[in-house]
């Protein structure tokens, strides 16, 4: 462990106080609550939020996985699990099945989450009536007051508009119906994993310092109309190395030609299914 | 029969100004009831007050025999978006501007549960029709209508849900002749389909005079006088009642 | 005798308050009453309040002193001091008034004003229209001008709109201030008939006839107004 400084970098007064936040969510599941974000050593936008929520719940015995889009190996999950190899100790694994805590920006795992597990979403804008209600005052009036209406109006305008529902990520969600809440930007394709999901799910935003939870077994509803059902979308396609069917899909580029391959998004699940497929 | 709304004792100061000094008002199911007065009587305030927009110091307004600030803010909202109405006089303060005519018309349906977007989208159009804007144009932004259609617009938004009792501030005032006489018009007949309960602040007299059954008079924060319509414009007693019919053309 | 209306020390003046506070009397301990089937007709000079007296009876004007009775759902209601909402029930219901000249609503056709009376006591509005077309054809407006508002009509058929108007809601009480006034021969027997049919069916009514030979074939008797201070 990297020498002076404090298990996972955060000093235990502000951990307590992190701790005390994340209580009050899990109490109020989808409710937004304000914390005392700490400075991080790297910039908002890059998971400050989650990180200082992850630092909060880690202990020596625990496995961190990072993902970043669903991958292990991009350059934002690599630097989050190693700092916390550096000032935890912490072991750190690719496997979604090993890990006990998995931090995330913009992706939930394919493989189904278990009680033990905990997944922290790093969370770039909190409040999902931000684009619609300018005024903080007026937000946090409605969600006392549960007056969602203008999220639904949001919704119909897509569908006069579009003839659907356009919004493809950040998909505003009813938490045990009660709280509108941001799924953070995950495809809309992984609302439906939040919903009951036996996993305690945690969500940080550094800069807007806020914390949000949604406790295990909590049902999760994308919002939607009667004769516009909700869908999860996926490519039509299957993976081109694992051949799935089922996991959302990244498009990716391969030449100046316009050539494309179409690739799980989750990098863990699609080296499982190329293991056994062999 | 009981009163829909009624108000004892409201007193509201702003300084050194009493805006409202003991007013005492009622409206009954089915009523329209116009206060007049010129600006700074407290009109304006009693309508904000009474609907519970701002609270008076002194005094009570129960509604349905409640007291509308006793059951808190929760309950206050959901009567505003369901049992009231509030008829702005500049429809943007009472529209959305960048939500099109439809979801405008919609939003009110939504907030109460409406969850089946073709029943929501008939009701718009019914409602667009309803209030003369070719339903065609449910699509479009409030923006590319005439101030008249946005008032029209706006007076659809609030009695799609039907409620009983609606506020309205000079809902024609800054509309030109000829469009105010159709949105009286269309007022006085929704008024009477619907069996709506309004209060209508307005200094136009001869709207007052279409559109109401009964008047207050304010001045100074008090209502001076009160009655049956044609008799308080025909036959005023307070002088300056007198004063008010006297000074408008032909009303 | 039971009255449809009655009067009992009806006084009225008005006090100008923008004229250093002026006191015009114009009406003092006026007892007048009307039974079912009965027709009255106010007399007296031009200027001695028979006007008044009749705006007074239908609420327009506020009585200072005395009560106006009204057989209003069977009990005597006195509209002297009875709340807003309770004389705006008797005018919907059981108190008429034909005034000289037509308030005309922009943009309302003629055959919905007529009608509006009608619509407002219950009555559907189909019906409610056929039976305001049926007037307005009886008193001699072609069924062209039914549709149109009143505002750019001649006097004559304004009044007559306004009579339809009158008679379409069979008020048991009716009050009618110079109904004939604008109208031609013709017309001014239509109302004649309308004002008999009225009686026939049990509706008091009171008028200011300025036309002698109308008032005296409608009129059961007549009951004078004078100047206060002539009666004085």
């Amino acid at each position: 462990m990297e020498a002076g400084y404090n298990f996972a970098y955060l000093d235990e007064a502000t951990k307590r106080m992190i701790r005390r936040a994340i209580l009050k969510a899990v109490a109020i599941p989808g409710h937004q609550i304000p914390f005392g974000a700490r400075e991080m050593p790297l910039p908002y936008g890059w998971g400050t939020g989650g990180i200082q929520v992850t630092a909060s719940i880690i202990g020596p015995a625990d496995t961190l996985k990072v993902i970043d889009q669903g991958a292990d190996d991009t350059t934002n999950a690599i630097s989050i699990r190693r700092f916390f190899a550096r000032v935890a100790d912490v072991a750190t694994t690719e496997r979604t099945e090993d890990a006990s805590i998995i931090q995330t920006r913009h992706r939930i795992p394919e493989a189904p989450l278990r009680e033990d597990q905990i997944l922290v979403y790093q969370v770039p804008m909190p409040e999902p009536l931000f684009r619609l209600e300018p005024r903080i005052a007026e937000t946090k009036r409605m969600h006392a007051l549960a007056d969602y209406g203008l999220m639904h109006t949001k919704l119909y305008e897509d569908i006069a508009r579009l003839g659907r529902i356009g919004t493809a990520y950040n998909y505003p969600v009813m938490v045990n119906e009660r709280y509108l809440m941001s799924p953070s930007p995950i495809p809309a394709f992984d609302n439906p994993k939040m919903d009951r999901m036996p996993a305690l799910q945690l969500f940080g935003a550094g800069r807007e310092k806020r914390i949000y939870a949604v406790p295990p077994y909590t049902p999760v509803r994308s919002l939607d109309f009667e004769d516009h059902p909700f869908r999860a979308i996926r490519a039509p396609h299957a993976c081109t190395l694992c051949n799935s069917t089922a996991s959302y899909l990244d498009e990716v580029v391969t030449d100046d030609q316009g050539g494309r391959v179409y690739v799980c998004s989750d990098t863990d699940f699609c080296r499982t299914e190329q293991e056994r497929a062999a | 029969m009981n009163a829909l709304l009624e108000a004892q004792g409201l007193s509201l100061r702003f300084g050194r100004v009493r805006a409202l000094d003991d007013v005492a008002i009622a409206i009954w199911p089915g009523e329209v009831l116009a206060v007049v007065g010129e600006s700074g009587s407290g009109k304006s305030t009693l309508l904000r007050v009474l609907s519970g927009q701002q609270r008076p110091e002194a005094g009570i307004i129960r509604f349905d025999g409640t007291d509308i600030h006793e059951a808190g803010e929760a309950a206050l909202r959901r009567l505003s978006r369901t049992d009231w109405g509030f008829v702005h006089q500049n429809p943007r303060d009472g529209l959305r501007m960048a939500i099109s005519a439809g979801g405008n018309i919609g939003e009110r349906l939504m907030s109460n549960g409406a969850r089946h977007y073709g029943d929501i989208r008939a009701q718009a159009k019914d409602w667009l029709a309803r209030v003369e804007i070719d339903p065609a144009r449910i699509d479009e932004l409030p923006r590319n209508f005439s101030g008249g259609m946005q008032q029209r617009l706006q007076i659809a938004r609030t009695l799609v849900t039907r409620p009983r009792l609606v506020f309205m501030d000079e809902p024609t005032g800054g509309l030109d002749v000829s469009v105010q006489a159709k949105l009286l018009d269309m007022l006085r007949a929704l008024a009477r389909d619907l069996s709506l309960a309004i209060i209508i602040v307005t200094h136009d007299i001869a709207a007052a005079r279409l559109l109401a059954h009964r008047i207050v008079v304010m001045r100074h924060g008090q209502v001076v006088e009160e009655g049956l319509t044609d008799r308080v414009l025909d036959d005023p007693q307070h002088p300056y009642t007198q004063l008010l019919v006297s000074s408008v053309l032909a009303a | 005798m039971s009255y449809s209306l009655a009067t009992e020390g009806l006084g009225k003046s008005f006090t100008l308050h923008l004229q250093n506070a002026t006191a015009i009397p114009v009406l003092e301990g006026v007892d007048l009453s009307v039974a079912a089937g009965e027709c009255v007709a106010l007399s007296g000079p031009s200027g001695a309040g028979k006007s008044t007296l009749m705006r007074c009876l239908y609420g327009n004007y506020g009585a200072e002193r005395g009560r106006i009775l009204l057989r209003h759902r069977g009990e005597m209601l006195d509209l002297a001091s009875a709340p807003a909402r309770v004389v705006i029930e008797a005018r919907r219901e059981t108190i008429g008034y034909v005034s000289q000249f037509l308030r005309v609503i922009p943009r309302v056709s003629s055959l919905a004003i007529v009608a509006e009376p009608l619509i407002a006591r219950g009555v559907a509005p189909a019906e409610a229209e056929a039976r305001a077309a049926s007037l307005l054809t009886r008193l001699n407006m072609a069924p062209r001008l039914h549709a149109l508002p009143p505002a750019t009509f001649s006097g004559g058929e304004q009044q007559r709109v306004n009579l339809a108007r009158g008679f379409a809601a069979e008020y048991p009480v009716l009050l009618l201030d110079e109904p004939t006034a604008s109208l031609d021969a013709a017309n001014r027997e239509i109302v004649i008939t309308l004002i008999a049919e009225a009686k026939g069916r049990g509706a008091a009514i009171i008028g200011i006839f300025h036309d002698t030979e109308v008032r005296d074939r409608v009129a059961d008797r007549l009951f004078t107004v004078l100047p206060i201070a002539d009666a004085a």
